[in-house]
């Protein structure tokens, strides 16, 4: 990877400023043009390096429900769970892990009490049991990667 | 809420902050990430009739008070070459969960530390960290290590790493009923 593009995430996962013109002082640190910066930003939102620019609300300050959850699907069905379970817009990120319980996925609803309505749907329309384990206690959040 | 005004005989009236509806549109507008320009607020503040020094207030109040978790980029770690993505799940007597919690926080490749409800029968499992790696050798070693050094011996875990990720996005969503009513929730539960 390009070291600019480096600098640009290792620099930026920390924050971006709010000024008049952020990109204007990363660019002054890098050593780059504003312009560039703006490019290669682009660059790596469009080839999928960067998921996300900007901000990530709370949700649960933010009024909404979150929660993990996992089920247990037969080998031979998963591809056509999955299919439904990701067909509800509440279900975030989707993982298929090495373990009876198989599919693991992140809930976010509008309110709370959405959570547990959209468990019983995805309940109805799939025929398996949903495992909800809502966060108890957050220890620690560093997720951050240095290149 | 009523919007505040300062008000002067002379200059047209100008408001002090964002009122709800414009809050409302901001949330939205910024929810798929900050515009790639060169003066991204101010030409926020112009979607949503305002000013530039409110737009960055009223962000900046939002971190404040928490209501923004992160406000940087995230990146796509798989696609930066973290290919191997474990959940480490450990089955912790309860009143040892904060202490454990604390050995498996001070290590560096520990990207989150989370306490969950346990669903027993068929999952014991009460805390759970995800680890990050180039390979699974090497994650597996390195959970070795923290075993080893964290002295966790006698606490059972399972390591369940992904095998295929089948949807991810920013956690986003926009009310069915007014999609300007926009909520950005986030992603990492």
């Amino acid at each position: 990877m390009h070291h600019v593009d480096k600098a640009i995430i290792n620099q930026l996962q920390d924050g971006i400023a709010v000024c008049d013109n952020p990109y204007l002082d990363i660019a002054n640190q890098l050593g780059v043009s504003e312009d560039e910066i703006l490019v290669r930003i682009q660059r790596m939102l469009d080839d999928g390096r960067l998921s996300r620019f900007g901000p990530m609300f709370h949700a649960e300050r933010m009024g909404g429900g979150l929660t993990l959850a996992a089920m247990s699907i037969p080998e031979n069905e998963f591809d056509a769970v999955v299919e439904k379970v990701n067909s509800f817009p509440e279900v975030a990120h989707n993982y298929e892990r090495n373990h009876r319980l198989n599919m693991w996925f992140v809930l976010a609803t509008e309110t709370p009490e959405g959570v547990a309505d959209t468990i019983k749907k995805i309940e109805f329309s799939t025929g398996y049991p949903v495992y909800n384990m809502p966060k108890q206690e957050e220890f620690y959040v560093g997720l951050r990667f240095t290149l | 809420m009523q919007q505040v005004l300062a008000v002067s005989k002379d200059t047209p009236v100008m408001p002090l902050s964002l009122d709800d509806d414009q809050k409302k549109r901001l949330r939205a507008l910024i929810q798929d990430g900050l515009p790639l320009v060169e003066a991204p607020y101010q030409l926020l503040a112009e979607r949503i009739d305002s000013q530039e020094q409110l737009v960055m207030d009223c962000i900046a109040q939002w971190q404040q008070d928490g209501l923004i978790k992160r406000y940087g980029l995230v990146v796509n770690h798989h696609k930066l070459g973290y290919v191997a993505n474990a959940m480490v799940v450990w089955n912790v007597d309860d009143c040892e969960v904060d202490a454990v919690a604390a050995k498996l926080s001070s290590f560096d490749a520990v990207t989150l530390c989370y306490r969950r409800r346990r669903q027993l029968p068929e999952w014991p499992y009460n805390l759970f960290c995800m680890i990050h790696g180039k390979s699974r050798e090497t994650v597996l070693a390195y959970i070795q290590r923290m075993v080893q050094e964290g002295q966790l011996h006698h606490i059972e875990h399972k390591v369940l790493f992904s095998t295929k990720q089948y949807k991810q996005r920013g956690g986003r969503y926009v009310s069915k009923s007014d999609s300007r009513d926009g909520k950005v929730l986030e992603g990492a539960a």
